[in-house]
């Protein structure tokens, strides 16, 4: 049983008419570079946030932050989506919850995938903001205080500029996750990178060229971000300091 | 300028401070010193608040460091502290390390900030190094910047803690030599340091401290001539063998 290979389907027009199968992947591609960068913009802001709530003296902020983190990190990634997608509108006053059963499927889904990714994500920025933040030798925190600044102004001038260099390695990973964790919206539908991977399987049936090109795509994506990445390394590198990874 | 009346401090059932009492005149150049854990560090915090104590009073300047009423970063901003690491900002250049509290804190023009920072620079003998970073600094260096850096503050006092314990050998007297100038102009200063050399040429006082409480608190030449506890007797001897 010899698999015969065939490139050429890649370029053919589609079965419904719309373009190259190619041009059905890219679709797919660009949903999944949309949906990860505008969740892991929310990601950052949201985590960044939590994660110095997290390190700051006041208990009752500290344990909201924690709880927070719990919250979003211990959830499985597909229970999370469901509850995004199928129950908060629900559960969602009516005015709102029907406005967005009204709104275009595709707003529908990539607005649960959106939060879902976000929030997952957020959590583990947050964790790892923390560790930075208390890796930071316990004394600069002093020094910060001692010369005059208060406590925002020593998280602001002082701790976080270090800390966000630390974090930069271990955020690369989470940066890489939100592209493959993106991959589970198509649970709801989404038509992103992975399901149109599927699609094209179907329709073509050259699995195998199919799945190549979807891999090459992810592969490409990793690439791209951990070339990113390195840059910003190199970038907030401080001359003469060896400190912590 | 300096006045602590009856400190306490604990962590639970640990007795950290008990009933310290000191005052430090202006001018005066008071040395802190004692086995390690006896407080010593505690004590120093406790001055600008950055410790916490139970009971007890601190003032400054007559201001009093634990009434919650009390701006401490306002406080702060003019009670100089260097410590043992250093603590410089390892993001920042030597000559923004100088200037950015000025400029946050103290609202100075960002220019007249620069000035003053490259002045107090040369003053400590490292002007060319401005636009380095603090790890690319020697040790020595890293403290002279740090004094440098409370001193832009214009602080009406300085408080040490045990600043050349990190230097080899060789960069210790960089730094005394810094810390001995400002004495002699007349700087409030309290120091906890091991430095018995030091204290013999520059203190006014010393005050030996063991298990959290204030043992002794003498004038230098009683304090050296005639130890009156046992445990700073003891001390002296074994840190003076070195
Ligand atoms: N957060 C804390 N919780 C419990 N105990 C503490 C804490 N911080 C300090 N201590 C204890 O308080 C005591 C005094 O500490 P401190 O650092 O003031 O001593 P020190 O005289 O400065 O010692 P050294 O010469 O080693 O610097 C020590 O026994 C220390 O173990
Ligand atoms: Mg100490």
């Amino acid at each position: 049983m010899g698999y015969s290979w065939n490139w050429d389907v890649l370029l053919q027009p589609s079965a419904t008419g719309d373009g190259t199968y190619l041009g059905w992947m890219f679709y797919g591609f660009k949903m999944t570079i949309g949906l990860s960068l505008s969740a892991w913009l929310m990601a950052l802001i949201l985590g960044a946030l939590v994660g110095v709530l997290r390190t700051v003296p006041n208990k009752a902020l500290s344990g909201l932050a924690a709880a927070y983190v719990e919250l979003f990190r211990n959830i499985p990634l597909l229970v999370q989506l469901f509850i995004w997608y199928f129950v908060l509108p629900e559960l969602a006053p009516a005015a709102l919850g029907d406005a967005f059963k009204q709104s275009n499927p595709i707003v529908q889904q990539f607005v649960s995938a959106l939060l879902c990714l976000g929030f997952f994500t957020s959590a583990r920025v947050a964790e790892q903001v923390r560790s930075g933040i208390n890796s930071l030798p316990r004394g600069q925190k002093n020094a910060a205080l001692a010369i005059g600044f208060t406590l925002a102004q020593a998280y602001r001038y002082v701790m976080l500029p270090m800390a966000f260099r630390l974090v930069v390695p271990p955020l690369t990973s989470e940066f890489l996750n939100i592209f493959k964790n993106s991959a589970v919206c198509s649970t709801i539908g989404l038509l992103e990178l992975a399901a149109e991977g599927r699609q094209l399987v179907d329709y073509t049936a050259q699995p195998y060229e199919s799945f190549i090109a979807v891999t090459l795509a992810y592969v490409l994506i990793n690439v791209v971000v951990m070339f990113a990445m390195r840059r910003v390394e190199a970038q907030v590198r401080v001359p003469g300091y060896m400190g912590g990874h | 300028m300096i006045t602590m009346n009856k400190v306490s401090k604990h962590y639970g059932a640990f007795q950290v401070l008990t009933d310290c009492t000191t005052h430090v005149a202006k001018g005066e150049v008071v040395v802190v010193c004692g086995p390690s854990g006896s407080g010593k560090s505690t004590l120093i915090k406790c001055v600008n608040g950055l410790e916490p104590f139970q009971s007890g009073e601190v003032t400054v300047n007559g201001i009093s460091v634990g009434d919650p009423r009390t701006d401490l970063p306002k406080l702060r901003a003019h009670v100089g502290m260097v410590f043992q690491n250093f603590e410089l900002f390892p993001h920042m250049t030597i000559v923004d390390n100088l200037t950015v509290a000025q400029v946050k804190v103290l609202g100075r023009d960002p220019a007249e900030a620069q000035d003053k920072g490259m002045a107090l620079l040369d003053r400590v003998g490292l002007k060319v190094q401005a636009l380095k970073y603090p790890g690319q600094l020697s040790g020595g260096q890293q403290q002279r910047v740090a004094i440098a850096r409370a001193l832009a503050m214009d602080p009406i006092c300085m408080l040490f803690d045990e600043p050349t314990s990190a230097l080899d050998p060789e960069m210790i007297n960089e730094v005394l030599d810094v810390m001995s100038e400002l004495a002699q102009e007349g700087m409030t200063m309290m120091c906890v340091t091991h430095e018995m050399g030091f204290a013999k040429r520059v203190a006014s006082r010393v005050i030996f401290m063991d298990q959290g409480r204030i043992v002794e608190d003498d004038s230098k030449d009683a304090f050296f001539a005639n130890p009156r506890s046992d445990r700073a007797q003891q001390f002296l001897a074994k840190i003076l063998q070195h």
